[in-house]
């Protein structure tokens, strides 16, 4: 894919996005359908953000591919085009092991189901009425009740059951028990429908799709292009500096950070007193860490299962998920019908939660003998599921926060943007400083894969009302 | 444009986001949501694509008037009087 050196970029867009994430992305895509002259900014060569790869010897490893849910089918089908719709396919084993329990699931609501009524003698009308509960969670719902507290109601005393319920999607978003229990309904609902699904191409193939069909819609994109300010002008948006250029454009989308956006990019003195006492309560969310595994050439691994929630921990703790020697670890096994067209390639990427400032001020040597003991204590739990793995590797990596500040930007490397009180600030941004708007992860809802895809079309529906004005 | 018009307008805009849109035995009185299995990322996508074709300003408060065919028609009549 070929894009556009920033020195030939037009003086003039309609609208600026920065950042190519799936929100910003999306965004771009859609309101470059909507009519509007879209220039695309990316700081990174590589268009994605945390929807990436990278290569290593005959290897290509995906960052954060590991599932979504069946919602990215229509999604993708009406923001992007059918043939990336077209190239989504389920993943049929997701495994949990852990001391509490060991069991396979399509993560489908009838099988999922089946598994608390049977496995764990919940009676059926309990498990019938929770689903229905969490169904018709709606966001702008009543935020008192927490998850902790919606679980103890169904399930009291039950903590294997909350760790069933709530692991994946810790390691999916983030969030804990103390998260309003809305943001826990909505991501699991939209899980629990359809199972799990994957693009079948891998990310490389996904991101490339989309950056072609952006051309294809008229956006003009640049990558290494790292957008210094937000330039505003008697209290409007007015463009960006970007570089040794001003482009100017009367609307702008970030999909920098939540934070990033607010304190670097248009600064604190942008925005009205009232507005900055709500920003100032945002919280971000934690980063991640991960191990990447890819097997030499020849050799192969045996089918067991596509995502692996493991952990050795007696129970469920969201506080031990972020620590550094965790024993809980997700991992996303890629095996050579992940790329059909591709080389025969098997890749194993342990995923765990983590968070910045245990890895900030390690000196170089306490970090790499930190990222050392990391990838020992995940090759000896993933020698259980695949023995002789050490031998059978031909390159092993281990990323941290570190690493997602440095790739992402975002402030303490966050993975999962802010908790919930984000997405107030982020969809009302507009309303404090006319012109800017913020697309990403924000309030737990809006992230993932479909949550950051959803959210740029949302956004997009705003900065086009905002133009049309 | 008729009260008609207005509802071709909308179902047009609806077979544009899901080409599978079976219109038969439609209830106009009946939520679009249920009959046609819409959410709300179609709903906002038919606020959007009223505002490309016609200008129109929709409010997030009153997305609800866009319930129903019926409801459609009643709150856009004096909004598309004069197109």
């Amino acid at each position: 894919m070929s894009f556009t050196p920033l020195n030939q970029a037009k003086d003039k867009y309609d609208v600026i996005v920065i950042g190519s994430g799936l929100g910003g992305l999306t965004c771009a895509n859609r309101l470059a359908r909507a009519g509007h002259d879209v220039l695309l900014l990316e700081y990174h060569f590589k268009l994605g953000g945390l929807a990436t790869w990278f290569k290593r010897k005959s290897h290509v490893f995906d960052v954060s591919l590991h599932g979504f849910p069946y919602g990215m089918v229509k999604t993708c089908k009406k923001y992007w085009t059918k043939e990336i719709r077209d190239s989504i396919v389920q993943l049929k084993d997701i495994v949990f092991d852990n001391p509490q329990f060991s069991l396979k699931t399509t993560f489908e609501k009838t099988n999922f189901s089946d598994i608390l009524v049977k496995r764990f003698k919940i009676a059926r009308s309990v498990v019938d009425t929770f689903f229905e509960t969490v169904n018709s969670m709606n966001f702008y719902d009543d935020l008192a009740m927490t998850t902790r507290e919606l679980f103890e109601q169904f399930f009291p005393g039950r903590t294997d059951v909350h760790r069933f319920l709530m692991e994946p999607i810790t390691y999916a978003n983030g969030s804990t028990f103390d998260e309003p229990a809305i943001t826990y309904g909505i991501v699991f609902s939209n899980f629990m429908n359809k199972g799990v699904y994957t693009f079948k191409g891998g990310t490389d193939k996904l991101i490339g799709m989309m950056g072609d069909e952006l051309q294809r819609n008229g956006v003009t994109i640049c990558t290494t292009a790292k957008v210094d300010r937000v330039i505003t002008e008697k209290g409007k948006v007015t463009g960006v500096a970007v570089g040794e250029r001003i482009i100017h454009a009367p609307c702008v989308v970030s999909n920098s950070g939540i934070t990033n956006t607010i304190y670097n990019l248009a600064g604190r003195d942008a925005f009205p007193a009232e507005f900055l006492g709500r920003i100032d309560k945002v919280k971000v969310n934690n980063s991640s860490c991960q191990v990447y595994f890819g097997l030499r050439p020849g050799e192969t691994i045996p089918d067991i299962g596509d995502l692996l929630f493991t952990s050795t921990a007696a129970e469920f703790s969201s506080e031990e998920m972020l620590k550094m020697d965790t024993r809980s670890r997700t991992f996303s096994v890629y095996y050579p019908k992940t790329r059909p067209d591709g080389k025969e390639d098997y890749t194993v990427v342990a995923s765990m939660n983590g968070n910045y400032d245990d890895w900030a001020h390690l000196s170089a040597a306490e970090y790499a003998k930190a990222k050392e003991e990391m990838i020992e204590r995940c090759f000896v739990d993933l020698e259980r599921y695949i023995p002789a793995i050490r031998e059978k590797c031909d390159w092993v990596e281990a990323a941290t926060p570190r690493t997602f500040n440095r790739y992402t930007l975002h402030t303490k490397g966050t993975s999962f943007g802010t908790k919930f009180e984000g997405l107030d600030v982020s969809r009302n941004l507009f309303k404090a400083l006319p012109g800017l708007f913020h697309v990403g992860s924000v309030g737990i809802i809006m992230s993932g894969w479909l949550g950051a895809i959803n959210y740029g079309v949302i956004v997009a529906n705003d900065a086009d009302a905002y133009l049309r004005s | 444009m008729t009260r008609d018009d207005i509802k071709d307008l909308i179902l047009d805009i609806i077979a544009d986001i899901d080409e599978d849109a079976e219109f038969a035995g439609l209830d106009s009185d009946k939520p679009l949501r249920d009959q046609l299995d819409l959410d709300s990322m179609d709903f906002l996508d038919i606020v959007m694509e009223l505002r490309k074709r016609h200008k129109l300003q929709i409010p997030e408060e009153e997305y609800p008037e866009l319930a129903t065919l019926n409801s459609c028609v009643n709150y856009l009549e004096p909004k598309l009087k004069d197109q």
